[in-house]
């Protein structure tokens, strides 16, 4: 079973992202569940999603508290959030930054990987300078680190999922996948 | 058909399905996105019947008895505070045998405010007569609405369903659901066709007064027909099972019990928790069952009684609690399964409540502490509160 958390802003789009994550593991034969944690979100606030994929159904109701994957989708969030935390020796992260590790400040050996999500996400119309809109950008990149998820099966379910812009929201994916790169 | 969709939405699905005519409907988190969802399918001409947005919960449960006085088959979702304001017309739906289906996305009532899961509402409707079926996930929460339908509108039964899913845990997670084809599911489901209904040319009395000498009558069918039911539950559950191939048990399910030294009963979304701690702790040598109560009301006590013949020691884990006893699937269970000539230890372990995340390590912390009990031959209390601060209530 492999564990994932993403962090972001109300706004961003974190929870979609879960979701969207879900239905391409569904459609590439996986089972999943993928949950908010379970605030009061407000615009601006932080935000956590979860993803469960397995090859079998998945049982446990219970939060992730020590991830395979750590997905960022706003490195000022790392100023007061500990994104790191519980995060497997061997677990990697996604982060949504034109930054370097070390400029991060991310001092774990874990593999750690980067694209510029709001960079994308603009360059499409997604959402705005102060608060563009980045889940699928994300997604996209997250399908390239993460093998067991197909491209065109996050591209199919950013297009059931996104309420609007969908063709936008399925470019920003497809320029995520072939930008991020190893921090 | 597999979808990825939350609870409410799979709930949403079945009702649609099972072609229900009326449904009320006042929101409330975290039922919300049900009739949400149920009035944007109302709006787009994709339900069979007819959506009402009514101004309480109370007047939700009022509109279906009418509804279903008419004939219609019926539905509405609530939670928490909005099923509490429903009580008194949860009585009326009873003894009026009006067979509607509700589904409950538990939470707790405040105060303190608090807007997450746990099974204080469910269970403090367990008197009222109402059916109580709950779900351990998303697929199980759409079949067993279908089922719900075929149970409460056997002419032997007559009696209201409550569905219940747990608040957030699984009305806010997306899973993996099948969706069955219409077809079928008429096959399984044919329309609501009760004995009588209101009818201006066949003028009835209904739920007038009634003598105390009758008063009893009608109470005592009401028992009869709750034992009718406990028949039909598994009945029912079998004919689901063979049509599309998936079974929750009927009224209980035992999981890993077969050679096991210890047992936890529990019900709602931490069954899966279970097994899966289950399955894991077998991998270390230690032998320790599930007990999934699917079916509160009728409660399944001789399908329970087994246990003492299979543990030592049995478990409860209430996701509610009985101020001034204990959790309220404790007392139920330990009545329950009691037997005069000896007969199976009862602990009883109390969390999850208010939306606090039960998680693996609980479950797993359970388990070690009926081990405990088992080698030790005695229960050290009757409740234990799990995860507790420090229990002053200060920090």
């Amino acid at each position: 079973m492999i564990e994932i958390r993403i962090h972001g802003r109300g706004g961003q789009g974190a929870v979609v992202a879960s979701e969207i994550l879900a239905r391409a593991a569904v459609k590439d034969g996986m089972r999943v569940a993928a949950f908010p944690f379970f605030g009061v979100e407000r615009r601006g606030a932080p935000v956590t999603a979860f993803c469960r994929i397995d090859d079998k159904p998945i049982r446990i109701h219970a939060g992730i508290y020590e991830p395979d994957y750590v997905i960022v989708l706003d490195p000022k969030l790392m100023e007061f959030v500990d994104v790191c935390q519980g995060l497997k020796p061997n677990g990697e992260i996604l982060m949504n930054t034109t930054r370097s590790k070390e400029e991060l400040g991310i001092n774990k050996p874990n593999k750690t990987w980067i694209v510029d999500a709001t960079g994308i996400a603009l360059k499409h119309g997604l959402g705005s300078e102060t608060a563009p809109i980045v889940n699928t950008a994300i997604v996209g990149a997250f399908a390239k680190i993460f093998p067991k998820v197909s491209l065109e099966s996050v591209l199919k379910s950013i297009e059931e999922a996104a309420p609007t812009k969908k063709d936008a929201n399925v470019a920003a994916a497809k320029e995520a996948y072939h930008m991020v790169k190893e921090a | 058909m597999i979808e990825v969709m939350t609870a409410n939405y799979a709930a949403a699905y079945a009702v649609k399905l099972a072609r229900v005519g009326v449904i009320a409907a006042y929101p409330i988190t975290p039922q919300s996105s049900i009739s949400e969802k149920l009035a944007e399918m109302y709006v787009k001409g994709e339900l069979h019947g007819k959506y009402f947005l009514v101004e309480s919960e109370h007047s939700a449960m009022s509109m279906l008895i009418g509804a279903s006085y008419a004939g219609a088959r019926t539905f509405t979702a609530t939670s928490s505070h909005g099923l509490a304001l429903m009580h008194e017309m949860l009585f009326w739906a009873v003894g009026a045998r009006r067979p509607i289906v509700m589904a409950v996305v538990a939470r707790a009532l405040a105060p303190p405010w608090n807007i997450w899961g746990d099974h204080m509402d469910v269970m403090s409707e367990r008197d009222t007569g109402w059916m109580q079926f709950f779900c351990e996930n998303n697929q199980e929460t759409l079949d067993t609405i279908l089922m719900a339908y075929k149970i409460s509108e056997n002419r032997s039964v007559m009696l209201p369903s409550m569905v219940i899913e747990d608040g957030f845990i699984l009305s806010h997670t997306y899973e993996a659901v099948d969706i069955p084809d219409q077809d079928e599911v008429d096959d399984f489901l044919p329309p609501f066709d009760p004995e009588w209904k209101i009818d201006f040319n066949d003028p009835r009395r209904f739920g007038g007064l009634t003598m105390p000498d009758w008063w009893s009558e009608f109470r005592y069918r009401i028992a009869l027909d709750q034992e009718v039911a406990r028949k039909k539950i598994v009945e029912v559950d079998k004919e689901f099972e063979r049509k599309f191939g998936r079974s929750y048990g009927g009224l209980v399910e035992f999981y890993n019990c077969d050679d096991a030294e210890v047992a936890l009963v529990l019900a709602g979304s931490a069954v899966g928790t279970a097994k899966e701690v289950s399955d894991k702790m077998r991998e270390r040598g230690k032998k320790v069952g599930v007990v999934k109560l699917k079916t509160f009301r009728p409660f399944p006590a001789e399908e329970l009684k087994k246990l003492n013949d299979m543990v030592p020691v049995v478990g409860v884990f209430d996701r509610s609690y009985t101020f001034g006893y204990g959790g309220a699937l404790y007392s139920e269970v330990r009545n329950g399964i009691y037997d005069p000539a000896g007969g199976a230890l009862v602990k009883n372990y109390v969390g999850g409540m208010g939306g606090k995340d039960f998680t693996p390590k609980n479950m797993e912390f359970i388990f070690e502490d009926l081990l405990r009990i088992k080698k030790e031959g005695k229960v050290d209390k009757m409740v234990e509160w799990i995860n507790i601060k420090d229990g002053t209530g200060r920090w």
